[in-house]
C-alpha cells in the first residue's frame, strides 16, 4: 500500500503561469541548493570514503517526488509506492535496505535519509541524499563481502524508518543502529552529515517559495521537468535509430572462482519513445556481485550519457522518464530476487557506463568513447594495532580514463563524479602503513590516436599485520578500444613478502591475512585507446617517453621506433607501413582476444587461474 | 605632508589614487594600461596625478601597489620553465593530481585536463624518506641528488621547486638538496614546500611550492623594473604590493614568495570597501565588484573581511591565505543567448569582453550583453558626462531583440529580463558568502564599484534584504583606493595535527610565541617600529576525523586567558552556526599560525560640502527608463555637484567620470559627510 502523505492544509497548489526570467531564476536557486548540500557533506563527514572521497549523492525533488536537481535520479517514487506509513511534517525517513526501494539504493552500506519539506502545512518538496558507510557490521570489516551469498551477511538493514517522528527524535533506534557497526563514529558523523545537508536545503526550498509564492514555486518544477520532457524527446528522435542496436560486456568473476557474467542490452525507438531492453544478461550469481537496478537509475544514467554525448549545454532531471521504457529480465543479474547477496555490486554499476557508451556510439562513432568506466576498486585493510587499537580503513581507487573524441584519457583519474583520492600523506599518519609509490603504469593505456590513460601502481607497505580485501574487475576481459584503439591493460594484484616471495592474488578476495613489511602492488586498469594508433604524432611518443608514461616498447605499438629517445623517422614510417599492410579492418570495436583465448592465456598472462564458466539450474 | 599612492593596474585601464594622509584629500586618474611594460602606464598615471595636486613625485612616500601579474603568469602559461624534485614513487605527483575530474556523472568526456604546472618531464624523483612522524626511514640518496640536479640544470629549467612526502614535519632532506643546488644551479631560484607551506597534504604543498616557484622569475623582473623606474622618475619612497589576504608586504619579500600575490587585484577593492565602511559608519558590507567580464564579492563583517586558506586561479587551489572573494562570470559584457534545445533565457559566463565588447560600444560586438540591455532600458544614458563616449542604443535595441524574439516577448521584458538573470548570478555568489556562511544579509549593506558595480547595487541589495545599498566616493577607482589605506601584513603556518586533549597547552602557546617572534622580525626588518607590530594568532580547529577545519582568530591574551578550552567552545558555536549541529567527538588541532600586522592607519575621509538636502544643482536633465513594467520619468545627475545631505528620489541616475549609479523607482538615495550614495528603500 502506497504512502500516506498527512497535510495541515489540504489546500492544492494552484498550476499558474510562470514567466520564463522566474523560470530561470528558480532553476538556477535549486542548483546553488545542491551544490550547498554537497559542500556541507565534505566539510562534517568524517569517514575517509565521504569526506575524502566524495561517495554521497544528494538530490532535490519535487511535491510528487520527482528529481528536480540531483544526479542519480529519484528514487521517492518508488519508495512512496512500497512505503506502508505516513510521511508527516516533522518526519524524517532512514533507510538501507535495497529491496524495500526497488533498488533506488543498490546495496545496504548506502545510507539514505529523506526530508519530506513542509511549508504552511503542505508539502511542497523533497530533498535526499544517500551516502556510502565505512561499515555496517556483518562478515568483514567494510561489510561488503564479496563471497557473502545472502544479503543477511552483508550488516545492519534498515527498512524505511523514522528517525524523527512528527519532530520526535527517536534516540533508541539510532542506538540500535549504530551497535551494529564497526566503525559507530564514523556512521554517526556520517548520518549527522546527510541530515545538515537535506535541511539546509529544505530551508532554501521555504525560501525561495516564500520569495516567488507556492504556486509559482511547484508550477515552476512542473514546467522545469516539461522542459526536459521537450528537449530529450528532439534528442531521441535525432539520435536513436529505430533499428535495434546491441552490446554486451562482462563482469570478470564473482569472487568465488566463476565468469565472466554477462550484461546485454539492447536499444531501440518505437513510437517516439527508447526501449532498453537487457534480455540475454546473464542470471544472478550465488555471490554479492549481483546489482538491484531501479529503473528510474537506469534512465537518470541514459539520460546523462545522451547529453554528455551529444549535447552537454542541457541540465537534467526527472522530467523525461516516460520516454524510456526499460526491461530488466526477473532473477538476473540486474534483478536479483531476495535475499541475494548485493553489497559487490559496483562492479555491475561500473560496467553499466561502458555499455551504455558502446550503445549510444555505435552508429556515431565519432561520439564514442573507448571502455574504462571499469571499476572502482576498493582497498580494505583492517586489524589491532600493537596498540591494541582498531584500526579499518577503506579505499577507493583509480585507473585509466578511456581515450575520447576529445583527446587523451587522464592517466589515474577517477570517472566517478566529485571523488578524490586521498592524501597518501593523511593516509600514513592515520594508518599503519606507509605508501611507497603512488604512480601511473607506463604503456597501460590502450595505443590509439588519443591513448587511454595508464592506471595506477600504488604501493602498500603495511606496518601491522591484519586482513586486507580487495574488489576489483577487469583483470580477465580487457578494457576496451574504439576506432582502431587497443585495448587497455588489464588489473593486476600483487603481494610481496617481507622475505621477497611474490603472491599474485586474486581481484576479488577476503580475509586475506598480512603481516608487517608486506607489500602489496594494488595496479589499476588502463583505459581504453580511440582511433588508430598509427596516426598518432611520433614526436608525443618521444615525449611520453621522456615522461615515463610509455616505453620503448610499448611505442611500437602506434608503429613508433624510439631510439635514445628521439624518434627513427624512416624505421617508424617503414614499421607504420607494414603493420598497416599486415592488419585487417580495425573495426569500430576491439574487445581483444575472444574469450575463449582470454581463458587458454589466463594463467600464464595474469598469474591467475581463469574462472570457470558459471552455471546455473534452471539455464 | 605625507602622501601615499595607491596604484591599481587593470586589464585596461591604470587607476591611481593618490592621497593626502594628514588632510584625507585625495585626487584620481585613470591612464591607459601598457601590458607590454605596466611600468610606462604606471609613469605616466605617476606624473599626471602628482601635477593634479601639485607636488612632486619626490613627495610620495608610499607607493602602494595591487598587481595581476603572478594572476596573469598564471592563467596565461607564461610562467617560468619549473623543474621539481619529488619523493621516490611520487613522481607523478602533479600528473595524478588528487584524481578529481569536474562535472557531474559522465563529465569525464568533455574534460579538457590541464596540463600540470610542472612538466612531467622536468620532475626526477629522489630516493630518501620521512615518515608520517617526522622520521627519517630511508637517507638521502646524495649521489642520486646530484644526478638529478645537473640533469634538471642541463634540460634548461628556471627554477626548481623541492618538495618531498612528509616534509612538512621535518624539511631536513628538502634542505640538503637546496645545499646541493645552489652549488650546482647557482643562479636558479628555489622554492622548499617546507618552507611555503609546511602542511600536510603533498599535493597541494608540492602545487603551492611549483606555483611559488613558476611566478617568481616574472614577479622578480616585473617588481625589479617598476622599482628602477620609480627611483628613475624621482621617487624615493617604500614599495608595497597588495597581498591576496588583503594586507601589503615590501616588494623585496614579494619576489620571494609571490604566492602569496595571486589574488592581489581583487583584494584591492575590498580593502578599498573597508576603509569607505569606516569612514561611511557602515561595519558590514558585502562587496560587490562588477567589471567587463565578471563580478567578484566577498564578506567584511565588523570591518574585517573574512579569509580563506585557499586561493583559487583558474583551475588551480593554491593553498594561500587570501580573502574570501567568490568570482562568478557575470559582468557587463556577459552575452545573453537562448539555447534552441531548452528555450531557456541563459546569461554569461561567456563575455564579449572589451575586444568585440557590448553592441552599445560600436567597437564590432554584435551579440546581446548585460550593457546592451542596461542601455536599451534607459539605465546607461547614451550622452555620458562630457560626450566623449557615445553609446549606440539603436544597435544594442536590435541586438536585445534577437532574444526577445527567441522568447516571444517584449524588447523591453527581454532587456529586463536579462538584467534579472545577471542579478540574479550576482545575488547567487553573495548567498555563498553569506547566507550558506551561516550570515543574515539583512545585517550587511551592499557596496557595488568597478565600472558596472552601481549599476546592479539597488537591485542587489533588494534581492539580498540588504540596504543601504552603497555607491561609494571614486567606485572606478576603489581598488587604487584600497592599495592606498591597508596596513603591512605576514605570517606563517605549521601543521599540528594533535587532539586538544592530548595537547599540552604550554607547548602550543611556546610554539605559538616562537612564530609571532619570527613574524614580528619580518616586519620590524621591513622598517616598522616593534611597538607598532600587532600579533594575532589563528588556530585550525576541527571534531576528529573532518576534512574541514574552522579557522578562529585569538590574540595571545586571551588565549592566555581562556586556554584551548576557550577556544574549542568557540569552534562548537562556530560549527553549529555553520552546519547546524555538534558532535560530542574529539578536537583536534590541525594547524597554528601566526599573524604580524603593521599599524593599522587612521586616514580620514574629506568632508563634502555640505548642501540643503536638494540635489537639485546637480541635475543634467530629465530622463527615461524602464521600471515596474513601463517607461516612467527619471532624472540625471552629476554626482561632481552633489553635496552632502542631498536626497536623490528614485528613479535616478548618477553620473561620474567612470561609473553609472542608478537609483531604483521606490527607493531615495542620500549623499553622505564624505559623499557616498546610501540608497534605502522608501
Amino acid at each position: 500500500m502506497p504512502a500516506q502523505i498527512i497535510q495541515a492544509n489540504q489546500t492544492p497548489f494552484n498550476a499558474v503561469p510562470v514567466d520564463p526570467v522566474t523560470l530561470d531564476i528558480i532553476e538556477n536557486a535549486l542548483r546553488n541548493a545542491r551544490i550547498e548540500m554537497d559542500a556541507t557533506l565534505v566539510r562534517t563527514a568524517m569517514s575517509p570514503g565521504i569526506r575524502e572521497q566524495g561517495d554521497a549523492f544528494p538530490l532535490i525533488a519535487d511535491h510528487t517526488g520527482k528529481m528536480i536537481v540531483g544526479q542519480f535520479g529519484s528514487y521517492i517514487g518508488p519508495f512512496l509506492d512500497g512505503f506502508d506509513g505516513t510521511v508527516e511534517d516533522g518526519d524524517l525517513i532512514f533507510l538501507s535496505d535495497p529491496y524495500s526501494v526497488q533498488g533506488a539504493i543498490s546495496h545496504s552500506n548506502d545510507w539514505l535519509v529523506l526530508l519530506p519539506v513542509f511549508k504552511d502545512g503542505r508539502l511542497i518538496a523533497y530533498t535526499s541524499m544517500f551516502g556510502h558507510q565505512s561499515d555496517i557490521g556483518g562478515m568483514v570489516p567494510g561489510s561488503m563481502p564479496i563471497h557473502a551469498t545472502s544479503i543477511f551477511q552483508e550488516g545492519v538493514r534498515i527498512p524505511p524508518v523514522k528517525i524523527w517522528k512528527q519532530g520526535v527524535y527517536n534516540d533508541d533506534l539510532i542506538r540500535l543502529v549504530m551497535h551494529q557497526t564497526r566503525t559507530p563514529d564514523w556512521c554517526k558523523a556520517d548520518l549527522n552529515a546527510l541530515i545538515a545537508s537535506c535541511r539546509v536545503a529544505a530551508r532554501r526550498v521555504i525560501e525561495m517559495a516564500a520569495r516567488f509564492g507556492d504556486d509559482v514555486f511547484t508550477s515552476a518544477t512542473t514546467l522545469l521537468l516539461e522542459r526536459n520532457h521537450r528537449a530529450m524527446k528532439q534528442l531521441i528522435a535525432s539520435s536513436i535509430s529505430e533499428e535495434p542496436v546491441t552490446f554486451e560486456d562482462y563482469i570478470c568473476d564473482d569472487g568465488m572462482g566463476y565468469g565472466p557474467y554477462k550484461i546485454k542490452c539492447t536499444m531501440w525507438r518505437e513510437n517516439g519513445r527508447v526501449v532498453l531492453d537487457f534480455a540475454g544478461t546473464d542470471p544472478q550469481s550465488r555471490a554479492s556481485i549481483n546489482m538491484l537496478l531501479n529503473e528510474n537509475m537506469m534512465r537518470m544514467f541514459f539520460g546523462i550519457y545522451m547529453i554528455m554525448i551529444f549535447d552537454p549545454q542541457i541540465l537534467f532531471n526527472d522530467g523525461y522518464y516516460d520516454l524510456i521504457d526499460v526491461r530488466i529480465p526477473e532473477g538476473s543479474l540486474l534483478k536479483p530476487k531476495f535475499p541475494a547477496a548485493l553489497s559487490g555490486r559496483t562492479h555491475v554499476l561500473g560496467r553499466l557506463f561502458d555499455i551504455l557508451g558502446g550503445l549510444l556510439g555505435q552508429k556515431t562513432p565519432e561520439f564514442l568513447n573507448a571502455a574504462g568506466f571499469s571499476s572502482s576498486p576498493h582497498l580494505f585493510y583492517a586489524g589491532t594495532d600493537s596498540q591494541g587499537k582498531w584500526f579499518q580503513l577503506f579505499q577507493i581507487g583509480f585507473g585509466g580514463i578511456p581515450g575520447r573524441p576529445l583527446g587523451d584519457g587522464p592517466d589515474g583519474h577517477s570517472l566517478f563524479p566529485g571523488f578524490t583520492n586521498v592524501p597518501n600523506e593523511f593516509l600514513e599518519r592515520y594508518f599503519p602503513l606507509v605508501i611507497e609509490r603512488y604512480e601511473t603504469v607506463a604503456d597501460s593505456g590502450g595505443a590509439g590516436l588519443h591513448r587511454g590513460g595508464n592506471g595506477i601502481d600504488m604501493v602498500y607497505r603495511f606496518l601491522e599485520a591484519g586482513t586486507i580485501a580487495i574488489h576489483d574487475d577487469r583483470w580477465f576481459v580487457p578494457p576496451w578500444g574504439v576506432n582502431g584503439g587497443e585495448p587497455g591493460a588489464r588489473a593486476r594484484k600483487v603481494l610481496i613478502k617481507a622475505d621477497g616471495t611474490q603472491i599474485v592474488v586474486g581481484n576479488k578476495i577476503e580475509d586475506y591475512p598480512v603481516e608487517p613489511g608486506d607489500r602489496l602492488h594494488f595496479i589499476t586498469w588502463g583505459g581504453g585507446g580511440w582511433g588508430d594508433p598509427l596516426d598518432r604524432d611520433p614526436a608525443l611518443l618521444a615525449k611520453e617517453l621522456a615522461q615515463g608514461l610509455v616505453t620503448e616498447q610499448g611505442a611500437l605499438r602506434y608503429g613508433v621506433v624510439l631510439n635514445n629517445g628521439a624518434v627513427d623517422a624512416p624505421a617508424t614510417e617503414a614499421l607504420r607501413a607494414k603493420m598497416r599492410a599486415e592488419r585487417g579492418d580495425t573495426g569500430v570495436f576491439n574487445f581483444g582476444p575472444d574469450l575463449e583465448t582470454l581463458r587458454a592465456n589466463c594463467l600464464a598472462e595474469t598469474g591467475l587461474p581463469a574462472p570457470i564458466p558459471p552455471r546455473w539450474a534452471n539455464a | 605632508m605625507t602622501y601615499r599612492l595607491g596604484v591599481d593596474v587593470g586589464g585596461t585601464f591604470t587607476d591611481l589614487l593618490l592621497f593626502n594622509q594628514s588632510t584625507g584629500a585625495f585626487w584620481r586618474n585613470k591612464t591607459p594600461s601598457t601590458p607590454h611594460d605596466s611600468s610606462e602606464g604606471i609613469l605616466n598615471g605617476v606624473t599626471a596625478i602628482c601635477e593634479k595636486a601639485g607636488i612632486a613625485p619626490s613627495d610620495v612616500e608610499f607607493f602602494l601597489h595591487g598587481t595581476t601579474v603572478a594572476t596573469n603568469a598564471v592563467l596565461e602559461g607564461k610562467g617560468a620553465r619549473v623543474g621539481l624534485i619529488t619523493t621516490d614513487g611520487y613522481r607523478q605527483v602533479m600528473q595524478i593530481a588528487r584524481s578529481f575530474v569536474p562535472g557531474g556523472l559522465a563529465g569525464w568526456i568533455v574534460w579538457p585536463k590541464p596540463v600540470p604546472l610542472a612538466a612531467l618531464e622536468d620532475t626526477i624523483e629522489v630516493r630518501g624518506r620521512m615518515d608520517a612522524q617526522g622520521n627519517e626511514i630511508a637517507p638521502l640518496d646524495e649521489a642520486q641528488v646530484r644526478q638529478a640536479l645537473t640533469t634538471l640544470r642541463d634540460s634548461g629549467i628556471e627554477a626548481l621547486t623541492i618538495s618531498l612526502i612528509n616534509a612538512y614535519l621535518h624539511g631536513a632532506h628538502e634542505a640538503r638538496i637546496a645545499e646541493l643546488a645552489a652549488e650546482i644551479m647557482p643562479d636558479i631560484p628555489l622554492s622548499l614546500s617546507h618552507l611555503v607551506l609546511p602542511e600536510m597534504q603533498e599535493y597541494e604543498r608540492t602545487l603551492t611550492t611549483v606555483a611559488n616557484a613558476a611566478v617568481r622569475p616574472v614577479v622578480g623582473k616585473y617588481v625589479r623594473n617598476l622599482r628602477d623606474r620609480l627611483r628613475g622618475a624621482g621617487m624615493a619612497g617604500s614599495l608595497s604590493l597588495l597581498r591576496s589576504d588583503g594586507g601589503l608586504m615590501s616588494s623585496e619579500k614579494s619576489e620571494e614568495h609571490p604566492v602569496s600575490l595571486l589574488m592581489s587585484g581583487p583584494a584591492g577593492g575590498v580593502t578599498g570597501a573597508i576603509w569607505v565602511g569606516r569612514n561611511a559608519g557602515i561595519r558590514n558590507i558585502l562587496t560587490l565588484d562588477v567589471g567587463g567580464t565578471s563580478t567578484d564579492v566577498a564578506l567584511i563583517e565588523n570591518l574585517e573581511a573574512r579569509r580563506q586558506r585557499t586561493t583559487e586561479v583558474g583551475h588551480l587551489s593554491v593553498r594561500a591565505s587570501a580573502l574570501d572573494v567568490k568570482t562568478v562570470g557575470a559582468g557587463g559584457g556577459s552575452i545573453a543567448y537562448v539555447p534552441e534545445l531548452t528555450g531557456a533565457l541563459r546569461v554569461g559566463p561567456q563575455s564579449a569582453g572589451a575586444v568585440p565588447g557590448p553592441v552599445a560600444y560600436s567597437k564590432g560586438g554584435t551579440l546581446p550583453t548585460v550593457t546592451d540591455a542596461n542601455v536599451v532600458l534607459g539605465y546607461l544614458p547614451e550622452n555620458l558626462l562630457g560626450g566623449t563616449f557615445k553609446l549606440d542604443r539603436e544597435g544594442a535595441k536590435k541586438a536585445v531583440q534577437t532574444i526577445a524574439d527567441a522568447l516571444g516577448i517584449g524588447l523591453m521584458e527581454a532587456a529586463r529580463g536579462i538584467i534579472d538573470i545577471v542579478n540574479e548570478n550576482m545575488f547567487g555568489a553573495l548567498r555563498m558568502i553569506s547566507v550558506q556562511q551561516g550570515y543574515d544579509p539583512r545585517d550587511f549593506a551592499v557596496m557595488g564599484f568597478g565600472g558596472a558595480g552601481p549599476l546592479h547595487v539597488n537591485a542587489v541589495a533588494r534581492l539580498m534584504g540588504s540596504w543601504p545599498a552603497v555607491s561609494p566616493v571614486s567606485p572606478g577607482v576603489l581598488c587604487a583606493l584600497g592599495d592606498a589605506t591597508t596596513r603591512m601584513r605576514t605570517e606563517t603556518a605549521r601543521s599540528f595535527s594533535r587532539r586538544v586533549d592530548q595537547t599540552d597547552e604550554a607547548e602550543v602557546l611556546a610554539l605559538l610565541d616562537d612564530m609571532a617572534a619570527q613574524t614580528r622580525a619580518e616586519l620590524t626588518a621591513e622598517g616598522i617600529a616593534e611597538a607598532d607590530v600587532t600579533s594575532q594568532f589563528e588556530l585550525d580547529i576541527r571534531y576528529e576525523g573532518q576534512a574541514f577545519e574552522v579557522p578562529l582568530s585569538i590574540d595571545a591574551e586571551v588565549l592566555r586567558r581562556d586556554g584551548l578550552q576557550g577556544v574549542t567552545a568557540r569552534f562548537d558555536a562556530e560549527h553549529l552556526r555553520l552546519f547546524t549541529f555538534n558532535m560530542d567527538s574529539a578536537h583536534e588541532l590541525v594547524n597554528l599560525r601566526a599573524v604580524a600586522m603593521g599599524p593599522a592607519l587612521d586616514l580620514p575621509a574629506q568632508k563634502l560640502e555640505a548642501g540643503n538636502g536638494d540635489p537639485v544643482a546637480a541635475k543634467l536633465r530629465d530622463h527615461e527608463l524602464w521600471a515596474d513594467g513601463a517607461m516612467v520619468p527619471a532624472v540625471i545627475y552629476d554626482r561632481a555637484k552633489l553635496r552632502a545631505g542631498d536626497i536623490i528620489p528614485g528613479p535616478a541616475i548618477v553620473t561620474e567620470m567612470d561609473s553609472t549609479t542608478l537609483i531604483e523607482a521606490g527607493c531615495t538615495g542620500a549623499v553622505d559627510a564624505v559623499g557616498n550614495i546610501l540608497i534605502n528603500p522608501n
